[in-house]
């Protein structure tokens, strides 16, 4: 259980109304954090939590503005003007009632959304560079009141409709859609294909950033709310979408399957000894614990080799940080674009610097070469530089030429984005872009296949924790809408 | 009442391989000749990717051929009947393409001939001429003789030492029938990844038709980490989700052994640790 989780005994400040002067003489609170050096040795959550004193004095930072510029960049628009309202006066427990009309999971996106990008990018005080610490406090106040508030969750369930919803995927929009849906009074099943419940939050989000003991927490909240959870079972194979309508007796089904299938860079030697994509180096360590002596799980070593990460993402941040915990000697990210570019949270490019994670932009790969035994032994690389807007509105990469280079290196990591999974696209009615994602109704998330409804990754390709649970609970009215028809 | 995924029967068909029937109804229901499950024995181990040899829908169960090799399949040929297995998912990967070909040589060896068992039972009630060529080591390492005699036109046993059936590989086999004249519609391999090479290469210089199946170091075994790619027509392919049957002649063999031996230093350094520390338990125990 991470710290944070034991200070509930700790004493509430009684805070006198401020004024705004003052307010703002406060500077942010850093998120403590274990001392790198410490860290690297270990698989414990880097971040330790607020305190419950430096939750009440960095929310007194909030101006509360009447417009609430942070609520509209949530994607699930959780009042946070109102909830740190209720954090300065140590009123935790109505501070997750706010949070939780509309953040099902606060404790796992207060540690993993892109606060920088979202809620805190629109933070007035964000112009001087320091936004309330929106994320810190979303995570504060759903571990301090993590005893209490599953209660609370009980008292609003609507009575049972007696409509069956089977949910597939077990990641963070069948996570959000259930919890809606069970409140309605639906009985909502989720089906997974592995044997641990989560999806990416539990195979691809390292336990140093995300401890499992969280995501297992708001598992068994759902588990409280009457929802039920079926392993070992893959759509599409075990049990076909049809056969959950026809013989299964579901009356509605939510696809939420995500993306997970590592697309490859797609330059010779990908498959030599030594190459991990990020998702199988990941899957290997978190969701089969590769790292724990009792685990029969092997995993290459890292131990004092040279790692070269491809990829700038929070998900080469997690492979390269699991590379050092691994005991690897030298840890390279190597990306194409600039570090303005980079797509990982600034939390955990800062942290990686901090652990010795060395950056090399502007380099993009071009052969992987093997050993005479097939194992990795270097790379050549070419010198880019950026030119004119792309599609993504990032300064598009452009090689120079003639500046080709080699480097040495033992083992690499593959962290370039994923595809959808394709189990699903034989299913008859169901309609895919040229990407692979699922066709929906944009505004009621409803496929091409009546009754059928899907959220996040397999919809969107690979984005965030907190867009897929806004689609999750979005599909959720939706499906309520039509089962009440 | 059966509880999921327990082992309703156990025999040992040879030295370190058994022969397991399990309870796994969803999974009988579905599976078709070709496909594959993992499993996961007990809550520490690997997750194993393994072929179903048959299955039974009406008792709900498949049959499972396993060689206590590794830790984990050690573990789970460790249980016996009315134990459960942890986890288990499947089917997995495409079915094999099951058309009336005419003559197929079915060349199977080691724990791989019950990877093609199944296989060869359909292509049988498909219509076709099935030849089954089934090789071991030696005379107790010969394993489903008679299920395969239950299912072929014509069977050839072959043992490297001589000790049962004729004595060579059965990739000589492959090549005297060729001698002989057969003709061959298509060839169906599975076994030890140079055995399958060879097999290729024989068929190759024939033009037949030739599917392997492939069994490399597997994750998750539902496309998610790209740990199974093997090069198959130049190009990487996930043999979880994009096979497990490839066409023999386009599968790069070379790099698919070096990925498969990558792990085996790791587990026998594992193993060993593991016989250490029971090793050092003993001895403070014993004082």
């Amino acid at each position: 259980m991470p710290a944070a989780w034991t200070h509930t005994s700790q004493k509430v400040l009684k805070m006198d109304e401020l004024p705004l002067k003052e307010r703002m003489k406060i500077d942010r609170h850093p998120m403590p954090a274990q001392l790198p050096e410490e860290r690297i040795k270990n698989f414990d959550e880097v971040n330790l939590g607020y305190s419950l004193q430096m939750a009440q004095k960095e929310a007194q930072r909030c101006l509360q503005c009447k417009d609430a510029p942070c609520t509209k960049g949530c994607p699930v628009n959780v009042h946070i003007p109102e909830f740190l309202s209720h954090v300065i006066k140590g009123d935790l427990l109505a501070s997750a009632d706010v949070i939780l009309n509309d953040n099902f999971l606060p404790a796992i996106c207060g540690r993993v959304c892109p606060q920088e990008t979202l809620c805190e990018s629109r933070c007035v005080l964000a112009k001087k560079g320091k936004p309330v610490a929106i994320g810190n406090l979303e995570r504060f106040t759903a571990d301090f009141t993590a005893d209490l508030r599953s209660e609370r969750e009980m008292e609003d369930i609507a009575d049972p409709t007696g409509k069956k919803v089977a949910l597939i995927g077990s990641g963070p929009s069948s996570l959000a859609c259930a919890g809606d849906l069970a409140r309605f009074g639906h009985s909502a099943t989720v089906f997974e294909a592995l044997h641990a419940f989560g999806g990416v939050l539990v195979f691809g989000i390292p336990e140093f950033r995300l401890p499992k003991s969280i995501v297992n927490y708001e598992i068994n909240v759902l588990r409280r709310l009457g929802v039920r959870f079926e392993k070992n079972i893959i759509i599409g194979r075990t049990l076909t979408l049809n056969e959950l309508f026809n013989e299964e007796g579901y009356n509605a089904v939510f696809i939420g399957a995500g993306a997970g299938l590592p697309h490859f860079i797609g330059i010779p030697g990908e498959e030599l000894v030594g190459i991990y994509t990020a998702n199988e180096l990941l899957t290997r360590i978190n969701l089969m614990k590769a790292y724990k002596k009792e685990s029969e799980t092997p995993v290459l070593s890292f131990l004092d080799k040279v790692v070269a990460v491809f990829g700038a993402g929070n998900t080469a941040l997690d492979s390269a940080r699991t590379a050092l915990r691994m005991g690897a000697k030298k840890v390279l990210i190597i990306y194409r674009r600039s570090e303005a570019e980079m797509p990982a949270r600034k939390e955990e490019v800062l942290h990686a610097r901090e652990e010795g994670v060395e950056f090399i932009f502007l380099a993009s790969p071009l052969e992987f070469v093997g050993n005479d035994d097939g194992w990795l032994a270097e790379v050549k690389l070419q010198r880019m530089e950026l030119g004119e807007l792309d599609d993504s509105g990032r300064r598009r990469p452009l090689p120079i030429k003639g500046s080709e280079f080699t480097m040495e290196i033992e083992m690499a990591v593959i962290a370039i984005g994923n595809g959808t999974n394709p189990l699903l696209r034989n299913t008859p009615e169901l309609e895919f872009t040229k990407r692979g994602t699922l066709v929906v109704n944009e505004d009621t998330l409803e496929t091409t296949k009546r009754g059928v409804f899907a959220g996040g990754d397999i919809v969107t390709g690979g984005a965030t924790v907190i867009s897929a649970m806004g689609a999750g609970r979005k599909a959720a009215q939706s499906i309520h809408v039509y089962l009440s028809e | 009442m059966k509880i999921m995924f327990e082992i309703i029967d156990k025999k040992k068909i040879a030295p370190d391989i058994y022969q397991l029937e399990v309870y796994a109804p969803l999974v009988a229901k579905k599976f078709l000749a070709g496909q594959f499950i993992v499993l996961r024995p007990l809550e520490t181990s690997e997750r194993i990717p393994l072929t179903i040899m048959r299955k039974d829908i009406e008792n709900g169960t498949i049959t499972l051929v396993v060689k206590a090799i590794g830790l984990s399949t050690k573990e789970l040929c460790g249980l016996n009947a009315g134990d459960a297995i942890t986890d288990l998912l499947g089917p997995l990967g495409h079915p094999s393409q099951i058309d009336s070909f005419g003559t197929v040589a079915i060349v199977g060896g080691g724990v791989g001939t019950a990877v093609s068992f199944a296989v060869a039972e359909s292509l049988k009630n498909a219509g076709n001429r099935v030849i089954s060529i089934i090789g071991a080591r030696n005379k107790d390492f010969m394993i489903l003789e008679d299920d395969f005699r239950a299912i072929s036109d014509e069977v050839y046993v072959m043992t490297d030492d001589g000790s049962y059936g004729m004595k060579g590989f059965v990739t000589q086999k492959l090549i005297d029938l060729y001698a002989q004249g057969k003709t061959l519609d298509r060839v169906i391999s599975a076994g030890p990844i140079p055995m399958m090479r060879i097999v290729a290469d024989i068929t190759r210089e024939h033009k037949t038709p030739t599917i392997v199946s492939l069994n490399p170091i597997m994750v998750d075994g539902i496309g998610m980490c790209g740990g199974c790619r093997a090069v198959v027509g130049g190009k990487i392919v996930f043999v979880c989700v994009d096979g497990p049957e490839f066409d023999a002649h386009q599968v790069d063999f070379d790099s698919l052994i070096r990925r498969n031996n990558a792990y085996r230093n790791i587990e026998q350094e594992k193993e060993h640790a593991c016989r250490l520390d029971a090793h050092i338990a003993e001895s403070i125990k014993n004082g």
